[in-house]
């Protein structure tokens, strides 16, 4: 089943330039183990010590995943994934 | 360089005045590889902090997704620091993961004037850059 995923400028550089691209996952944790064997180096950016990055939003269609079950989120053919570095930062 | 039409300048350092005490933060969408800023969106702080911002989650994706329809990236990021110069703090500078855009720090500390700078934030390493302000602007 193909789960399309927009990439973020910054992570390009795995995709070969490509702001989109196809992967399948029955979770969200399959889905960036198959995306990391198309485009090795992937997963290590998402994830960390079993979970997402603290410094990366993905979306499960509109959703932050973050709400919908993280990693476990479960996945359907035709869904969208998001990946967006968060935007924050402070005077401190 | 960061070339920004007067109008925009203005609305970003109105939008710090407005928050302050809190920061402000925001976008400038500009047709993807133009760099030109051209459509400014005022973004929520989800902190609400005078210390720390953070976009609001859903809105972000929201906005992100209006600029994939239309073929436009962010070319400026801005916040305000209330307190502090504009310069890129330590979580700044861990927080800038955009490539392509300018980050702009504007300071609200002082009440008559506004700090107004511009950055590259690439791989950890900043470096500013000249702002050059464009257009007749408004009559403020």
């Amino acid at each position: 089943m193909a789960i399309e995923v927009r990439i973020p400028t910054i992570l390009r550089n795995l995709t070969g330039d490509a702001k989109v691209v196809e992967g399948s996952g029955d979770n969200l944790s399959e889905l960036i183990a198959d995306l990391d064997n198309s485009h090795p180096g992937i997963a290590e950016r998402l994830v960390d010590g079993g979970k997402l990055r603290r410094f990366i939003n993905v979306y499960l269609n509109d959703e932050d995943v973050r709400f919908v079950g993280g990693l476990e989120a479960k996945l359907s053919d035709g869904d969208k994934v998001t990946i967006l570095p968060a935007v924050a930062g402070g005077s401190r | 360089m960061l070339r920004i039409d007067r109008s925009i300048h203005d609305q970003i350092v109105a939008h710090a005045r407005r928050d302050h005490p809190d920061e402000a933060c925001g976008v400038v969408a500009g047709p993807e590889g133009s760099d030109r800023p051209e459509r400014i969106i005022e973004m929520l702080n989800a902190a609400r902090s005078p210390t720390f911002y953070e976009f609001d989650s859903t809105e972000y994706k929201k906005v992100y997704d209006e600029l994939w329809d239309r073929d436009e990236e962010f070319v400026v990021i801005y916040h305000s620091h209330t307190a502090t110069e504009a310069y890129p703090s330590r979580t700044d500078i861990s927080y800038a993961q955009w490539p392509q855009a300018h980050y702009v720090l504007v300071s609200t500390r002082e009440a008559d004037t506004a700090e107004f700078r511009s950055y590259r934030i690439i791989d950890g390493e900043v470096t500013e850059e000249p702002v050059e302000i464009t257009g007749a602007g408004t009559d403020r």
